[in-house]
This record gives structure tokens, sequence and C-alpha cells, in this order.
């Protein structure tokens, strides 16, 4: 059985065709979840999930809706099975050990999926770079980010909550999110040729970049780890870390082996008040 | 002067500042604001640099004049580097840009001592004032406060910054009779104690409480005044002294529970440009700067008392292995661990296994038995974990004897 959701991030129809195949009992193997934008298939079986009565309302912990809402943002296509595998065992099975156990495996590979689409939220609270694009009454902020889960939708109130007196574009290759002062709509997503040149604004940011290094204390893994290569490309700062780390070593030699110089001017200590 | 000089020199001067956090402050957000700004509970690094620290705030110095001479630092009158000022209109600018960018969660703001130390938290507080009441800045403010500087201009600090710090700068009043003969270390002391004292105040009153009804009036909760919610953090320099870890950590102890610090940053000695002829001038000891936050976190969050972290006589952690390992290695008879039976407190004493992960195990042991599998399901090493522990499919074996090498340390005064 095929159950067709309306998108990638269809998570209302996830839960509202979850609910309906478990009220029937029917096994994570016979279904088969599709949530592309494409014309009903021919196998779909759109009859079955017509039942509109309202449903028993099933017996699920607490852990189990926060971590769909997350999880099902994954990139990962075979994220649906999983989180109804996850509630067909908790319903259908009244899998107690589950219901307790962190260390389940099909609960944990969903829980890894939600973890990563939590950190790429954060990376994209972290790295999307605004600039400012016309002037007067036309000005906006507007940024581009490649996330790599579906996460651009849910993260736009974060955004409104932090640049809620500005208005703001973010694009992105899959969807667009836009915050013209009073409301936040969202759109189908971008080529980036389409998109204006950053401004030379961003020249004082990479000042700042690079004069907050310190070169003698050179850590190139820690920095990849925390800000993985993928993202560097559209950080306009990450121009600056060949450069930076080739002189590095150089620089921090250098400051070791300088003699210090006498000093120019020694001002008078001020009189310690007791 | 150019602003992308001045911006270049202060952001130089202001780099060995370790603390860049912009985290634990009280949630608000600019809805229904005339400004920018948020603050969330949990920090953002917008950038990390080469050197594999965080940028989150705009961290600065308002002027790099300084009429000490702390020969640790960089900004000391002594030294020949390049001197700039901004104006208290320039750093505002400057982080309302960058935060229009994304770029920073707030501005983490610092100064040379000029004129005087009240002198100077003027000018530091001004910015502060600027930004919350004249733009409605509600992203973080991290203000360092000069110790000395008078009570009313703390209190008023406290009111526009999420977190105020005063470096201890090192570990011994000795060390900085020593370094920093114009610091003053029971006046440093002094300004924890004040901030302290306003901080858990203004925590006290912003507890809810029941709305006071006033005859004739709308019932209305008192409303608290803010003071750096985000608590106060300090910073010691690690290495410029002949300080021992064991009494670094000492320092820490006493930090932590008399001033409640929300942080104690280490922060490596570094070469700087025109370095004083006092102090070695060596790559820094970022090995043993590691494993002092390995032990500050033994402390705050894994039961540690600080008198037992450092192993042996030479008042140093050993460089080669984590402390918690040290201490498992110098402990044999603690061990092994019944992962299925242990309380809370012995797991966190297990090497390689973390506090989350130490939850997992007592939730999933509640319902059944542990297995050595769960380890793999943890992700922890098995091979750091099981040599101390005993659980269903493995046999407690003996924990591997290590003899620990002798500690190295940097040359002092070399």
């Amino acid at each position: 059985m095929i159950a067709r959701l309306k998108g990638p991030t269809d998570i209302e129809g996830f839960k509202r065709k979850a609910r309906l195949l478990l009220k029937r009992d029917i096994r994570p193997d016979e279904v088969l979840w599709q949530s592309g934008d494409g014309q009903p298939g021919l196998w779909a079986d759109e009859g079955f999930f017509t039942d509109v009565e309202p449903s028993m309302p099933f017996s699920v912990p607490a852990w189990i809706a926060p971590l769909c809402e997350s999880a099902l943002l994954h990139g990962d296509p075979g994220r649906f099975h999983l989180l109804y595998k996850l509630l067909w065992r908790l319903v259908s099975k009244r899998d107690q050990v589950l219901r307790h156990d962190e260390l389940d495996a099909d609960r944990r590979a969903a829980v890894q999926l939600a973890r990563e689409v939590g950190r790429e939220i954060h990376k994209m609270r972290a790295f999307v770079r605004f600039f400012p694009h016309g002037e007067g009454e036309a000005l906006r902020h507007i940024a581009w980010f490649e996330p790599e889960h579906h996460v651009v939708e849910a993260n736009g109130p974060f955004f409104v909550r932090r640049f809620a007196q500005m208005r703001w574009a973010i694009f992105t290759p899959e969807r667009s999110i836009e915050w013209d002062g009073d409301r936040l709509s969202s759109g189908p997503g971008v080529d980036r040729s389409g998109l204006p040149p950053v401004d030379p604004g961003a020249a004082l940011w990479l000042t700042y970049y690079e004069n907050i290094f310190n070169p003698a204390r050179l850590k190139l893994a820690m920095m990849t780890k925390e800000m993985p290569r993928r993202y560097w490309k559209n950080l306009p700062e990450a121009a600056l870390i060949a450069p930076l780390t080739a002189q590095a070593a150089q620089r921090s030699e250098a400051m070791v082996a300088a003699e210090p110089t006498p000093a120019r001017r020694i001002k008078p200590i001020r009189q310690k008040q007791s | 002067m150019e602003l992308q000089r001045k911006l270049a020199i202060l952001a130089d001067a202001a780099k060995y500042d370790a603390s860049c956090a912009s985290s634990g402050s009280s949630p608000r957000d600019s809805l229904g604001g005339r400004g920018i700004g948020s603050t969330e509970g949990m920090g953002i690094c917008h950038s990390y640099a080469p050197d594999g620290r965080c940028i989150s705030l705009l961290k600065v110095l308002l002027t790099n004049h300084c009429q000490y001479d702390c020969l640790y630092c960089i900004n000391r009158a002594s030294s020949n580097v390049a001197r700039a000022r901004f104006r208290v209109d320039e750093v505002v600018d400057l982080t309302l840009n960058f935060y229009r960018r994304n770029c920073i969660e707030g501005l983490f703001l610092s100064s040379g001592i000029v004129k005087s130390p009240d002198y100077t938290m003027e000018q530091v507080v001004e910015v502060a004032r600027v930004l919350r009441e004249e733009h409605d800045f509600r992203g973080y403010i991290h203000l360092k406060t000069i110790p000395d500087a008078s009570e009313e201009l703390l209190a008023l600090a406290g009111r526009y910054a999420d977190r105020l710090s005063i470096n201890i700068e090192l570990p011994t009043v000795a060390g900085l009779q020593a370094l920093a003969p114009e610091k003053d270390a029971a006046g440093i002391e002094r300004s924890m104690g004040r901030l302290r004292l306003h901080i858990d105040a203004a925590r006290e009153e912003s507890r809810p409480r029941a709305p006071r009804v006033m005859p004739g009036a709308a019932p209305k909760v008192a409303v608290a005044p803010r003071f750096a919610p985000a608590g106060q953090s300090t910073q010691m320099i690690v290495g410029a002294d002949a300080s021992d870890d064991r009494s670094i950590l000492a320092t820490s102890a006493a930090l932590y529970s008399k001033h409640r610090m929300r942080r104690v940053y280490y922060s490596a000695f570094s070469p700087i440009p025109d370095a004083s002829r006092a102090l070695p001038l060596q790559a820094p000891p970022l090995v043993r700067e590691h494993r002092l936050y390995q032990a500050d976190w033994l402390i705050r969050f894994y039961g540690f008392e600080h008198q037992e972290i450092v192993q042996g006589d030479s008042g140093l952690l050993r460089l080669d292995v984590d402390p918690k390992l040290a201490w498992a290695l110098a402990h044999p008879a603690r061990f092994p661990v019944d992962l299925n039976s242990a309380p809370r407190e012995l797991l966190l004493r297990v090497p390689g296994l973390g506090a989350g992960s130490v939850d997992k195990l007592l939730q999933a042991r509640r319902v059944r038995r542990l297995r050595a599998e769960d380890l793999r399901a943890l992700r922890v090493s098995p091979a750091k974990v099981l040599p101390f522990v005993s659980v269903d499919g493995h046999k407690a074996g003996t924990a591997p004897q290590q003899s620990a090498p002798a500690p190295r340390q940097q040359e002092l005064f070399a």
C-alpha cells in the first residue's frame, strides 16, 4: 500500500495517515511512504485514506510527538517508515520496553535523525548571512543558504523573533521564506544566480574575523568540526581561512623570536586609592 | 583614524579573553519592540576562527590605551602595540551592523584603563545604555567590569548587561602581585562578591509571586529589576606564572562556590606581539589548558571534589590521559563498576561515560538488563569503558595499569 504525503515536510499528513493505518493494524512493511510532489501514482491507494471518522486516540508516550516533529524534517527517505514502525510497535505491539528504553535500535535511529535535524536548524541560525539590499522603503536584508535537511520553514519563527523589526528573506534551493514586518510567508526555492551580489559592507566583518584569530593557537580540526566545509561557500569569512592558516606558523614564530622592544613610554601609574 | 583600522587594532587587543559565550540569559525577543535582537537560552556560535574558537560576540576593547602595566597583557602601558580608541557610537553601529547581518549574538565589551576606573567604566556602560535604550537592542551584552569601579556604575552595568565578568587573571595573589602590580586581588574579590549579591537579589526578586492587590487598583505583579541574568564569569591565565594545576583548581572551586561563577575560563598564556622579557615566550600550553577545562567539568557536573582530581605529587594534571581516566587508573580498587547496579555517582566516575550516557543507561535498566552492546548503542568507546565495568556479556577485567609518565610543563622564565 502506498501512503502519499503532500510534500517532504507534511508532518500533519503523516500523523493522519499513520493513525488510520494503526487503526487497521497495518504492518510497517506493508506501507510504502511517498513524499514527492508528483501526480498520484498508479498504485496509490487513496481510497484507503478517505476514512474521516474520528479515530480512537492512541496512548503513546510523550517522547514520540516531538521526535516525529523533528525527525520527519530529515532528508532521509526512510524516515516515514522508521517513525511509523516506532508508532506501530508502541500501539499495535504494546511494546513496554520500547516505551522506556532509549537504547532501542529503532528509537536510536530516529533520535539520530532528530539530532541531525536539530543540528542543522542550529547551524542555519548560526550561518545564515544577511546582507542589505535596496534603500529606504525598499530596504530588505536577504540571505542565501543551502541546508542539508528540510529545516527552512521550521526556522522561520526564530528569525521573526530575532528580526521582527526588519524586512528580510532567506532563499534556498528548495524553499524560501520572507518576513515583511507583519507576516511570514513561504514560497518555492530559487536559483542562486538570480540573487544580487553581496554588498561591500561585509568588509568590516572580514576585518574583525581576521583580527580576532590568534595565530599562536591554530586548531583547524576543531574549527572544521564545528563549521564543516560544506558551509564555507556561503560564509564570506571562510575565504580568509586558507591565508590566515598559511601565515599562522610564521606569525607566531615571529612573535616568539622577536626581541622585546624598549618601552616607548610608561605612563605614570595612578595612585591607588585606599 | 579609519574605522577599519580601529576595528583591526581593538579586536586584536581583545582576543586574549577566552570567553565568547552567549548562553544562559533570560529569554526575550524583538516582537513588539523598536529594535532587533533575541536570546533564547542556548548560545549560538556564528563562526569559528582557525584557532577553533567560537565567534559568538563582537569582542572588542573600547580602547587599548591602558595605564596599567600587567606583564602578560598585550595592552600594558609599556607595550609598543598600536593604540586606538572607539567612540561610543562606533561600537554601537558596529554591533548593530554585524547583528543585522546575523554574524553575532551581541557584544562583549572590555577596555583598557584610561584616566580612572570610574571614567573607563562609565564609557563601557554608556555603550550598553545606548544599545539598550536608544536602539532597544535585545541581543546579548557581556561587559567586562573594571575592578574598583563605583557601586553605582556596577549596578548600571548589571541593568544593561546579560553577563558581567572580572578577570581574576592569576590563580594566586602572589602571582597577581608579581605580574600585575597595579591590580589589587582583594579589590577583584570584593567586586565579585558585590556582583554575586546583586545577581542573587535580582534572581530572588524575579521569582513568580502572587499579584498584589491594592484597594482601587488593578492587581499588579512587581517587575523585578534586571541584573546580569546570565551571571558572572572570570578568566585565569595558565602558564604565565608558576602556579600548579592543583592550586588553579582550588581557586576555581572557590570561585564557583563563593561567587557562584557561571564559568571560569582558562587561557593558556600565548605569545603576544611585543612581549615582556619577564615571561615565557613559547607556544601556549594548549593541552594543559584542555585538561584544566576537563577537570573543571568534573567538578561542576560529575561530582568530583577539586582536591581529588590532581594525582601524584607534581601538582599537575597528566597531559597524556584525561583527568577522569587518570583518577580511575589511580583508584583501581573502585573498579569494575557494575553497570546494572551501581548508583549514578559511581557510573559518573567511569572513564568514557558522559552524564547523558549515564542517564540513558539508568533509564534503560529500569525495564531490562544492560548488555555490553548497549555501550555501542550509546556511541561511547567500548575499548575505553569496558576495562572499568562489568555488564552482561562482558566479564569484568582488571583495569589496565598504566604507569604515569611524569607530567611535563613548559619551562618557566626560561
